[in-house]
């Protein structure tokens, strides 16, 4: 059985990414040799990679792939990347765990199943160095030398630290005002870090200018020419999901959204799953969880748009503070398709959140963890979520790179002196 | 009014390879209308069937994304830039 996501390539591709074939446009169909473009020039839309999956007896690749390493290069054959992949020099990230909530399930009422996909660990602790990995190896591909991004702090830290494992130069770009620990994890790796005076759509805006000039010559900008190489990394997270279920598909996915992209690939990779016979297809759904002050997408779900009207950011998720988001239509397209929905959680609801899931299972999520635990809460208090069904919640980063956002409330029970009658006094004991 | 316009690589093959062009015109109407003078085609690009910018087209007249101000009718004052950008990018 041969599975092509869309039709056959109209070009030979001139590189050798594995079952990769073409440039796609999701929007009008139009195909392109791969290479490092990210538009159409027919109509703008955006270009996706179009694959020749393998064929063949689907419990001869689960095998194939359950005997690969424990990282994403486990589903090389399903990813625009060399066959050797594995054996180059990179990150190897993923294989991160699907931790069973039950306490966690407890407090919300969820007697389905609930699980937290647990991204932060990841070697730079975000879900970033899963799409950065397939990126690194495009920009290897097509002969880039410079690695760069425009970046809401997770992955300006991932490409640093990509870039010097994979013996590349790097220049990344962010918003001036990030979290101090963002913005050190960033320039630690030793590559240009560049502070923008502006927000992230300001600072998307640059990037996109510095492509087209000669400024940006020989450079890989990981998120906006290698986009549609570097976004397929996000389908390792529904094989991931899968494969840890015991090859089952979820019923419910709960997915933060920032332009929108790593949603639509989960979704692209639980249906790949399904056409290659790996999982039993069946139905399921998924949900989209952003921050109130950038809402983007749920303001549109909720009206019943079909276009998404940009706004400007204002929440401590800083890394899902994109006001512009590319990938949100499609959004909307899936999360109706699916019978999900879009909703998004206010600042103090997402600290409360990011506490809740610290203790009741020991995670420590960075905000974007927060949001998509306290949308999860707020979709089952509104019956959107159906608690009795197998749920997926994605916790994309490490409460580490976000203290500000909890610190004003999580400090020490008690100051005392070093004796007993001073611990006694504080009623502490027992 | 002239306005410096600068294109994206995926059309330059309207401007003769040229990544920053002038037009004329007092809203970005009158400068997509003076560009598609100039670069037969261009307009069909940027614009869809109905004549709308496209959803995947991002139009700036100095540091402001258009869809904030009032879209195709934003003011295009004397020496401003203009810079048309695929939308998908980013995240």
């Amino acid at each position: 059985m041969a599975v092509h996501s869309t039709e056959t390539a109209a070009n030979t591709p001139s590189v050798a990414l594995g079952p990769a074939t073409a440039l796609s446009c999701r929007e009008c169909g139009e195909r392109f040799d791969l290479g490092p473009l990210f538009a159409c020039a027919t109509c703008f839309g955006p270009l996706e990679v179009a694959y020749d999956l393998p064929s063949g007896d689907p419990e001869s690749l689960k095998k194939q792939i359950e005997a690969g390493p424990d990282n994403i290069w486990r589903y090389a054959p399903l990813l625009p990347v060399p066959t050797d992949v594995a054996d180059k020099p990179n990150l190897n990230p993923g294989f991160t765990k699907l931790v069973k909530a039950d306490r966690l399930a407890a407090e919300l009422g969820v007697t389905g199943g609930l699980y937290v996909k647990d991204d932060s660990g990841n070697p730079t602790h975000s879900f970033k160095d899963r799409v950065v990995a397939i990126a690194v190896e495009a920009a290897r591909a097509f002969g880039f030398t410079t690695l760069s991004c425009s970046s809401t702090g997770n992955l300006a830290g991932a490409v640093g630290a990509a870039a010097r494992r994979a013996g590349f130069k790097s220049c990344v770009f962010i918003p001036h005002d990030l979290e101090a620990g963002k913005v050190v994890m960033a320039a630690v790796y030793g590559g240009d870090l560049v502070g923008i005076e502006g927000n992230y759509d300001d600072v998307n805006r640059f990037c996109s200018e510095l492509i087209g000039d000669p400024l940006g010559e020989g450079w890989g900008f990981v998120n906006v020419n290698l986009r549609p190489y570097y976004g397929e990394g996000s389908k390792t997270l529904a094989y991931e999901i899968c494969e840890q279920l015991g090859w089952q598909l979820p019923d419910q996915l709960v997915i933060p959204i920032a332009s929108g992209s790593q949603l639509t690939k989960i979704d692209k990779g639980l249906k790949e799953l399904i056409a290659l016979g790996l999982v039993e297809d069946k139905p399921y759904k998924i949900f989209g969880a952003q921050a109130e002050g950038c809402s983007p997408v749920s303001t549109a779900f909720k009206a019943g748009h079909d276009v998404v009207r940009p706004q400007k950011p204002k929440t401590i998720a800083k890394s899902l503070a994109i006001g512009n988001p590319a990938d949100g239509p499609y959004v909307l397209d899936i999360a109706r398709r699916t019978g999900g929905a879009v909703e998004d959680v206010n600042d103090e609801q997402i600290v409360d959140a990011i506490k809740l899931l610290a203790r009741t299972e020991g995670i420590f999520a960075e905000t974007a963890g927060g949001v998509t635990v306290g949308v999860t809460k707020k979709l089952i208090e509104d019956g959107l979520l159906d608690p009795s069904l197998t749920t997926v919640v994605l916790n994309t980063g490490d409460g580490l790179k976000t203290l500000d956002a909890v610190a004003p409330t999580s400090g020490p029970t008690a100051t005392i002196r070093p004796n007993l009658d001073a611990f006694r006094a504080a009623g502490l004991a027992g | 009014m002239s306005v410096k316009v600068r294109i994206p690589t995926i059309l330059r093959t309207y401007t003769g390879g040229e990544a920053e062009v002038t037009a004329e015109g007092a809203t970005l109407s009158e400068v997509i209308a003076d560009l598609e003078k100039n670069h037969q085609g261009i307009a069909a690009r940027v614009l869809d069937d109905t004549g709308k910018l496209r959803r995947f087209v991002n139009v700036y007249v100095n540091d402001d994304d258009v869809r904030f101000e009032q879209g195709l009718e934003t003011a295009t004052p004397d020496g401003a830039g203009v810079s048309i950008i695929p939308a998908v990018a980013g995240g």
